[in-house]
């Protein structure tokens, strides 16, 4: 062991258990779903996998009918999950990338006052304006639709901050250029602006793919009826109040498979996602 | 700021303006202005029967001693959690800038719990601290700490500080790393000659020099702490017992949808609406501060 | 050109904008997977868990694995329909006068009541109700009031009992069941109801809301642990001194960790304890004569019961075991063994615990003149509904539903296979000539706890508005009180107090 290791001994252990830490709860939910809930339900759980993996698996997709559960299947629920974070994901990118290209490359009457109206946005979290907005979604109709469950949450200023201090960084020659040969702003947006923040778009992406997926007040208060319900939802709704014994076996199934998407969605594009979050937010 | 060279256009800005204003008018300014005027009113959940109050909901909800005890309640959480999440992210993102073998693997390993929907991670949590049949629950009242979170609000308050720190810890470990990794390593390598310590390299040095990324996440995680951690509370404890764990945004949220008093909660809104500005509009000033030293 | 590009990016927009939404009309997953979840219902098994007498037979009533067991109070749900229900909500056929009826009872139970609506609309082909569940109780609550203000309201909510004060006062929102038989001429007679039922939901002798699902606290206790402690399980305690020996002496034999604990800690501790000793829990009749009731619960005498729990907690033979249902798992897991919990309970305890039970009646305090007298309900009841475009038939629809639920045929299989109470005489008679009490000893007991006296002015019932944070108030005072950081006096004051605010808040929401 060379002098060097034996320094890094104490970080190597210091980080491993953080590793350890972090890990430890979504290491018992796996665990958790490959028993049978009786033995969970008693405290017996032993910390190693059990036989009842495809079972409990296969009942949480299909049926999820546990001995309280309401037998909803938990595939519905991702289905949901995921048709809201794919659309809030899409939706936010879409209008950001727009209104910051308007911002960012054109001069007009009222362009700052806009760009307030937009920024106030990022001052008031869903959460705090969560009662009035509920009203207004009554008075407009839109309870329990998914247009209800999604376009509120895409009233939001990050994307556009991002895309435009993007935007500020394309050098004057690029549009110099493009004017020289004739093309016009939209042509420019296509072909030059749009795929030059591909990087940013992906990163976006990721961050509001997983932001979509977790939100939780929202979409408690704003679907009505089971078959709308997101898996975040559908797991905490599991829990109960207690009427019956918790089938843990159906809720340790249900959030890995509630977290397998987002999960995934950060390993696989972890450098897009950490460019993207430090930039985004700071 | 401002590009030098743009387009001219009179209709097509705003045109693309057009879907995010229109989406931040309808799903924002009018329930925003919805918030002020139904804080002012006393109505019946029905809409049946409405009056005009004026400031009566404000005076009441400001002078009800169970509002300054969620306000105290808040103020210890938010306090705790960020204070937590902030040592702990910047201890662990300290240990992985070392230049160590599987620095990468570390990273990825410390990042993913990101993803955890807030609820979720309350949901696991909650099962390990069970007094009754989770794991660690079950260790700490063997170890004759009598764990109830059920009737003890000291353990509740700890449980919904550590569900919701978890995923946040994540979080900052990635800013500090970033702020961390920006740093030059000519200053680092000037300091070591100088013959300065880790302790004193990461005070006099690091530290000032990451200042604006800690400010930031300061900021960020007192916002997080009062409003993203509503389905940590809502999954655990119920605000319970007794107030111990009910925040001003849980109490929004009780005073909205379970008590069914619109004009209490709204005004309620209409005020952590004034704190939350005042907390973006501080963050907002040390971003433009940065962009004008940049 | 120029325009060309416009138009262009904005059909990229909103192909984007689509295309996300696009999968929405995909239903593919969601009603394959419906059937295949009722599909391992048996289709008919009339009857077949209740038979086994789990709660006399002496010892082999130790089932190996009560969760794998199959469902008890699933079958009997599909058993009437005799055909597996299509999807969870087949369209009404049309032709037929529909009717909405939200409902906020969770499985297995509210298979049950699913399967009650199915067999009225197999009864005749005039009118159809379509049951859509909506969540629990505060969420169905929440979901009514939100679709009535946007002029949607459906035309039946089941509402729990403790939202009665808030539904009574939303003239205009609702249509008495009085008012809703004068209309469609029905000949509504209230005396075919059990009083203590549908007094809960009545002003005066007019019926408001349509009693249902009805349930009242009994005591449970664990019979093998009582023989452990030495207890003897044919004479259960009666008193609150007896249950409190016998609770200590299991803790202190080792029998069970903890001696009592009970659900729904107000509703069995407060507003059943008040009514059993016949004390008021509010003034004007526990709110039935006036909004301007006020609580009454710091009385001496409910001083004195906290302060037993709060000893009892000390001494370490009561445990607490959270708000609402929360406490429930604490009896058949064994861990305590008494519980004072809901007669609608027992199809839970019957299937989870792996030892023997019976039942009592809920104890009292022997000085108290007069007590015990009966009980009063928990549960829920259906609200008619106002709404624009309601048309005559539509209630008469709703008449029907309602009549057809009272017969005493219906009324006999809801209580059988629910386990709540029957919630007219004529049920009671049924189900008692069919000798199923015989046959399922202790079943009767809530029905007797509930009728054994005629209800007084302290005993008919609540109807104290916002009575849902009144019950929160009291779980944050008691449980300040149980962490010793009041002392029962104060936590009874504090929570009179406070639940007086909120008394005076909706009286002032109406004015």
């Amino acid at each position: 062991m060379t002098a060097k290791q034996v320094r890094n001994f104490p970080v190597h252990l210091i980080l491993i258990i953080a590793v350890i830490i972090f890990a430890f709860p979504v290491y018992l939910a796996l665990i958790g779903s490959t028993w049978d809930a009786a033995r969970i339900g008693r405290g017996q759980m032993p910390l190693t996998p059990g036989p009842n993996l495809i079972e409990n698996y296969t009942n949480a997709l299909t049926t999820a009918r546990g001995n309280r559960i309401i037998g909803y299947p938990v595939q519905v629920f991702l289905w949901n999950s995921l048709k809201m974070a794919l659309a809030i994901a899409i939706g936010k990118i879409v209008i950001s990338v727009l209104s910051a290209y308007a911002i960012a490359f054109f001069r007009f009457p009222l362009r700052t006052f806009f760009f307030g109206m937009i920024f106030l946005t990022l001052m008031l979290p869903i959460e705090v304006r969560i009662a009035p907005t509920y009203k207004v979604m009554t008075d407009l109709g839109l309870i329990n639709t998914f247009a209800g469950l999604t376009v509120p949450l895409m009233a939001s200023a990050t994307g556009t901050l991002l895309f435009r201090q993007f935007f500020l960084t394309i050098p004057d020659e690029y549009v110099e250029a493009a004017k020289v040969d004739g093309a016009g702003p939209l042509r420019f947006f296509w072909s030059i602006a749009l795929p030059l923040s591909r990087t940013n778009i992906a990163a976006l992406f990721v961050i509001l793919f997983i932001y979509g997926w977790n939100q939780y007040l929202w979409p408690l208060l704003v679907t009505t009826s089971r078959d709308m319900e997101t898996i975040v939802i559908g797991i905490v709704k599991m829990m109960g109040t207690g009427e019956a014994q918790t089938d843990w076996n159906l809720i340790m199934s249900s959030t890995v498979l509630a977290l397998l998407p987002p999960v995934i969605i950060v390993i696989l594009m972890q450098q897009w996602f950490v460019k993207g979050l430090v930039q985004t937010e700071k | 700021m401002q590009r030098r060279v743009i387009f001219n256009n009179r209709i097509l800005p705003y045109l693309l303006l057009l879907p995010q204003l229109a989406i931040t008018i309808v799903f924002f300014f009018w329930p925003a202005s919805q918030a002020i005027y139904q804080s002012l009113l006393r109505q019946d959940p029905f809409g049946l029967r409405t009056s005009f109050v004026f400031l009566q909901n404000f005076q009441t909800v400001l002078s009800d001693p169970l509002y300054l005890e969620a306000i105290e309640v808040t103020a210890i959480f938010s306090a705790s959690v960020t204070l937590f999440v902030m040592t702990l992210a910047l201890l662990l993102a300290l240990m992985a800038d070392r230049q160590i073998r599987g620095a990468r693997v570390y990273k990825t390993l410390l990042l993913w719990p990101y993803a955890l929907a807030p609820a979720v991670a309350a949901v696991l949590w909650g099962f390990i601290f069970h007094p009754s049949i989770g794991i660690l629950g079950k260790t700490l009242n063997g170890l004759g700490l009598n764990w109830d979170y059920q009737l003890n609000g000291t353990h509740a308050l700890v449980l919904i500080i550590v569900a919701s720190s978890w995923k946040q810890i994540a979080h900052n470990f990635l800013f500090f790393l970033a702020g961390l990794q920006s740093v030059p390593p000519s200053i680092v390598e000037a300091a070591m000659i100088d013959g300065a310590n880790s302790w004193r390299l990461f005070r006099k040095i690091l530290f000032p020099l990451i200042s604006p990324t800690t400010f930031y996440l300061l900021t960020i995680n007192l916002v997080f702490s009062f409003f993203d951690t509503f389905g940590v509370i809502h999954a655990l404890t119920h605000g319970g017992p007794g107030r111990a764990t009910t925040t001003l945004m849980y109490k929004v949220y009780m005073d909205g949808y379970v008590n069914l008093n619109l004009g209490h909660s709204a005004a309620q809104s209409v005020i952590l609406m004034v704190i939350v500005s005042a907390l973006v509009w501080l963050q907002f000033r040390s971003m433009e501060g940065k962009v004008h030293y940049a | 050109m120029k325009k060309l590009f416009v138009v262009l990016s904005l059909l990229v927009v909103f192909s984007m904008l689509l295309s996300a939404c696009a999968p929405q009309p995909t239903p593919a997953p969601a009603q394959p997977a419906a059937p295949a979840a009722k599909a391992p219902e048996p289709t008919k098994a009339p009857e077949p868990t209740k038979a086994p007498e789990p709660t006399k037979a002496p010892e082999p009533t130790k089932a190996p694995e009560p969760t794998k067991a199959p469902e008890p109070t699933k079958a009997p749900a599909a058993a009437p329909t005799a055909t597996p229900v299509p999807t969870p909500r087949p369209t009404p056929p049309p032709g037929r006068v529909t009717v909405e009826f939200w409902f906020g009872l969770g499985k297995p139970l509210g298979d049950v009541l699913e399967a009650v609506v199915m067999d009225f609309n197999k009864s005749q082909d005039k009118y159809y109700v379509d049951a859509i569940y909506k969540g629990g109780y505060a969420d169905t609550m929440n979901a009514a009031i939100a679709a009535f203000r946007a002029g949607k309201a459906p035309h039946i909510v089941q509402m729990f009992e403790v939202g009665t004060a808030t539904m009574m006062a939303a003239k205009g929102a609702i249509k008495p069941v009085y008012e809703l038989a004068k209309e469609t001429g029905w000949n509504l007679d209230p005396n075919i109801y059990i009083p203590a039922v549908r007094g809960y939901y009545s002003e005066g002798d007019k019926m408001i809301s349509m009693p249902l699902n009805s349930s009242t606290p009994i005591m449970y206790f664990n019979v093998d642990a009582f023989k452990k402690a030495g207890l003897d399980p044919a004479k259960p305690p009666q008193t609150w001194a007896e249950v409190r020996a016998a609770a200590k002496k299991l803790v202190d034999s080792g029998a069970t960790k903890c001696g009592m604990t009970f659900e729904w800690p107000t509703w069995t501790q407060l507003e059943n304890f008040s009514a059993i000793h016949n004390v008021p829990l509010a003034t004007k009749a526990n709110g039935m004569l006036g909004m301007d009731a006020e609580l009454k619960f710091n009385s001496d005498l409910h001083v004195r019961h906290l302060q037993t729990l709060m000893d009892m907690a000390k001494e370490g033979s009561f445990k607490y075991g959270g708000r609402d249902g929360a406490a429930t798992v604490l009896f058949p897991s064994g861990e305590c063994g008494i519980i004072m919990a809901s007669s609608a309970a027992r199809a839970r305890i019957q299937r989870e615990s792996q030892f023997t039970w019976d039942v009592t009646y809920l104890p009292y305090y022997d000085d108290v003149p007069g007590a015990p007298i009966n009980s009063i309900i928990g549960g829920a009841s259906l609200w008619v509904m106002n709404s624009p475009g309601r048309t005559a038939e539509e209630f008469k629809a709703v008449a029907e539903f309602f009549k057809y639920i009272s017969q005493p045929d219906v009324d006999a299989r809801w209580h059988q296979e629910t386990g709540y109470l029957p919630i007219t005489h004529g049920g009671y008679e049924k189900t008692k000539a069919a000798g199923y009490y015989e046959k399922n000893p202790g079943t009767d007991l809530p029905y007797k706890q509930l009728t054994r006296t005629q209800p007084t002015e302290n005993s008919l019932g609540l109807r104290l508005g916002n009575m849902p944070e009144i019950r929160v108030i009291v779980y944050e005072e008691w449980e300040k009180a149980f962490q010793g950081q009041q002392t029962a006096k104060q936590a009874m004051d504090n929570a009179v107090k406070r639940g007086n605010e909120v008394l005076r808040n909706f009286e002032k929401m109406y004015k």
